[in-house]
């Protein structure tokens, strides 16, 4: 339980579940607290402390929606318009959110309707906990709750309240002129808020530090190559931004609201940081063809969701100064193809072959190479071959071997390279071995070939042989 | 007609047929990445590989379809060209410790799988300044008029254009289509000369050996050498029991093909 100063009164400012059980509210005198709960636990309250770990929790509700905000004193808003689907459902997002918060040591309640309005009504004063009103269904829900869910201030509550308007079902039905003339304009806004019936308000949804640039344009946008242009200047203005900034973005959102107020999200990312708006603008506008513009394309905006510091003066930022800059191609490329079919490939030190690579992102600076002076082949058959081979002696090559039906004489050989199974990964490998050879047939043509086995221990291997890849 | 006059008259007549194909000029000094094989050199207009160019390269026999010496030749000349390099396949199946082991070191190479859109990804990245070389894998068709683009796209930035083809048999007809390549080259493999010469009957592996024949160059004459594959830097070279590259002696009088 917290205490802060109300007047000259000290009050209780908010209690846990425990203390509430125990019939202490907030407001309550101090005194009279500590009279009906001895050994109350009392601590000092601390508003500017409670707003941080808010905006630190709306922050942390980027997961949900690309557009959240804290509603100080204790509340949240998530603009889950098209976001819901990505977490199954609104339903679910409620689910997941409230467990998640749960397990935070954060006692919520939450609710999803069509305007933000409503849905705090519903948040804060409906009986469940989590709760989602269906779409056009804002009247009936609100119809039961107090007042006090219209988000009014306490004087207005307490004087309907003494005209014997306890509920908003009563207010919907009352002729809205002598409403507005005895209780002041606000009733009817914030009535007309709650069932849509009047835009919401602009509740800044968005993280005000995350750079962006909005566009909201007088005529819908149908047509690609308005959405193109339009592309074009959103880039030019949060680049600009950026370059005020000093940052360069990694992941951006580029958000298209509809006509119809529904969105369409197109989420980009980048290899390096930049703030090149022409890179930017081409690469947004190759997605253009997964953005249906449905009715028209009434706004845009283009957030900066990750951004990382870029010094000034430099569009990109550049591994090397001499090198050259090989972001914008990645980056066109994985956009076309998907970010994990452009890779670098590193060494692993690994003496298994197949293991001795892996693919890195394709600006990563690589380790140094493999050793150097053994035979390696130009491509790596995967899985390996199976082969029929003839060998004579188990430390000799084989004389020929037969793959895809066609028999190879071997005419000069190279080897064994002797590589061990690697115990540490999998218990069958302790006692493995491969010999590798390679072989040149009469052709002139080489492959290399390995025998798995050791030709002394049969633990260390069946003795067949593999072709395991082609000079 | 002194030879000197002769020559400078066929030097201008190549020129204007150049023109009139509404070419670039032909390739110069400058432009050019020489094999640092004289022999070679010599057949090449310019002495050497021209940048900003394409080049087609092509198993034979069996081994087309895999394109393993067709593509540690274009990693060797690459590996010489310095600069980062951007290698298109349909599927990557490259050991890469292959390329790294003839100079062609894995921090240079972006590789890209792009499926059925090889050519896309090449023209991407042949119209992105920067890049020393960029090499397709190829297993269908290389028709004129993508050949033609690519061949502007290479022109645009100076990289060095490769087309790997790599069909499904040795007999695909794509292969005989014609297309914009600068030059097209066969590589095949040949059986290798014993590790130490003076010591024939000492098992092990050398060098490997290839057929390599130029079957078609602008503006030169097409030729055949037997080459020792690309060492550790990328250079190829005559092979040495072979030194005056006889399957190539004298290329200047070899009919055109």
């Amino acid at each position: 339980m917290t205490r802060a100063r109300d007047g000259r009164r000290l009050v209780v400012a908010a209690a846990n579940r425990a203390a509430l059980a125990l019939g202490l509210r907030p407001g309550l005198p101090l005194a009279g607290a500590q009279a009906m709960v001895p050994g109350l636990e009392v601590a000092e309250a601390d508003p500017e402390g409670d707003a941080d770990a808010l905006a630190d929790l709306a922050a942390w509700c980027l997961r949900y929606s690309p557009l959240t905000a804290a509603d100080p004193p204790d509340g949240l808003w998530i603009d889950a318009t098209g976001c819901a689907h990505l977490h199954g459902g609104e339903a679910a997002l409620l689910d997941d959110l409230l467990c998640r918060l749960g397990r935070a040591g954060v006692a919520a309640r939450a609710a999803v309707a069509d305007t933000p309005g409503a849905a705090w009504a519903v948040a804060r004063h409906a009986s469940a906990p989590a709760t989602v009103v269906a779409p056009g269904g804002a009247a009936d829900a609100l119809a039961l709750l107090p007042v006090a869910a219209l988000r009014l201030p306490p004087g207005t509550v307490a004087g309907l309240r003494r005209m014997g308007l306890d509920l908003v079902g009563q207010l919907v039905a009352m002729a809205r002129a002598p409403l507005a003339r005895r209780f002041g304009a606000e009733v009817v806004r914030r009535l007309d808020e709650a069932l849509g019936h009047a835009p919401g308000p602009i509740t800044p949804v968005v993280p005000p530090e995350a750079p962006q640039h909005l566009l909201a344009f007088p005529e819908p946008l149908l047509t690609a190559e308005a959405l193109g242009h339009a592309i074009g200047h959103l880039a030019a203005g949060l680049c600009a931004g950026l370059e005020r900034a000093g940052l360069g973005v990694r992941r951006v959102e580029l958000i298209f609201v509809r006509v119809d107020d529904t969105v369409a999200v197109v989420r980009l990312g980048l290899a390096r940081p930049t703030r090149d708006p022409r890179h930017l603008a081409r690469l947004l506008a190759a997605r253009l063809g997964e953005v249906d513009p449905g009715l028209g394309v009434s706004a845009a905006r283009l957030v900066a969701v990750l951004a990382e510091p870029l010094p000034p003066g430099q569009a990109t930022a550049f591994g090397e100064a001499e090198e050259a800059d090989l972001a914008p191609l990645v980056d066109r490329l994985a956009t076309r193809f998907g970010a994990t079919r452009v890779f670098r490939v590193a060494p692993v030190a690994s003496a298994v072959p197949e293991r001795s690579l892996r693919r890195i992102p394709p600006l990563e600076e690589a380790a140094a190479g493999w050793p150097e002076g053994l035979p390696r082949p130009v491509r790596l058959l995967t899985p390996p071959q199976p082969v029929e081979a003839l060998s004579a002696l188990p430390d000799h090559p084989p004389v020929a071997f037969t793959w895809r039906g066609r028999r190879h004489r071997v005419r000069r050989a190279d080897g064994p390279e002797r590589v061990l199974g690697e115990w540490w990964r999998r218990e069958g490998e302790r006692r493995a071995v491969r010999d590798y050879w390679a072989v040149e047939d009469e052709e002139g043509r080489r492959f290399w070939l390995f025998r798995r086995g050791d030709g002394e221990e049969a633990a260390s291997g069946d003795l067949a042989w593999f072709l395991h890849g082609l000079f | 007609m002194p030879a000197r006059g002769r020559a400078t008259t066929i030097d201008q007549l190549r020129a204007d047929v150049a023109r009139l194909e509404r070419h670039a000029p032909l390739p110069s000094a400058a432009t050019v990445l020489p094999f640092g094989v004289a022999a070679l050199d010599a057949v090449l207009p310019g002495g050497g590989l021209p940048r900003g160019a394409l080049h087609e390269t092509v198993g034979a026999g069996s081994d087309v379809g895999h394109g393993t010496a067709a593509a540690l030749l274009v990693a060797g000349i690459l590996a010489r060209a310095g600069g980062p390099v951007l290698w298109v396949s349909v599927r990557f199946d490259l050991f890469a410790p292959a390329l790294a082991g003839v100079g062609l070191a894995a921090g240079r190479v972006t590789h890209v799988e792009a499926g059925r859109d090889v050519l896309a990804a090449m023209e991407e990245g042949l119209r992105h300044p920067g890049l020393a070389g960029v090499v397709g894998e190829i297993t269908g068709r290389l028709a004129l008029t993508p050949s033609r683009r690519l061949q502007l796209a290479a022109a645009s930035t100076g990289a060095l254009a490769f087309a790997i083809r790599r069909p499904a048999r040795p007999d695909d007809p794509a292969l005989a289509e014609p297309n914009a390549a600068a030059t097209r080259w066969r590589v095949a493999p040949l059986p290798s000369a014993p590790p130490l010469p003076h010591a024939p009957e000492v098992p092990g592996l050398g060098r490997g050996r290839w057929r390599l024949d130029l079957l078609r160059v602008r503006g030169g004459v097409p030729s055949s050498w037997i080459v020792e594959a690309p060492d550790a830097q990328g250079h190829l070279a005559l092979a040495a029991d072979l030194a005056d590259g006889s399957a190539g002696a004298a290329p200047a009088w070899r009919a055109a093909g």
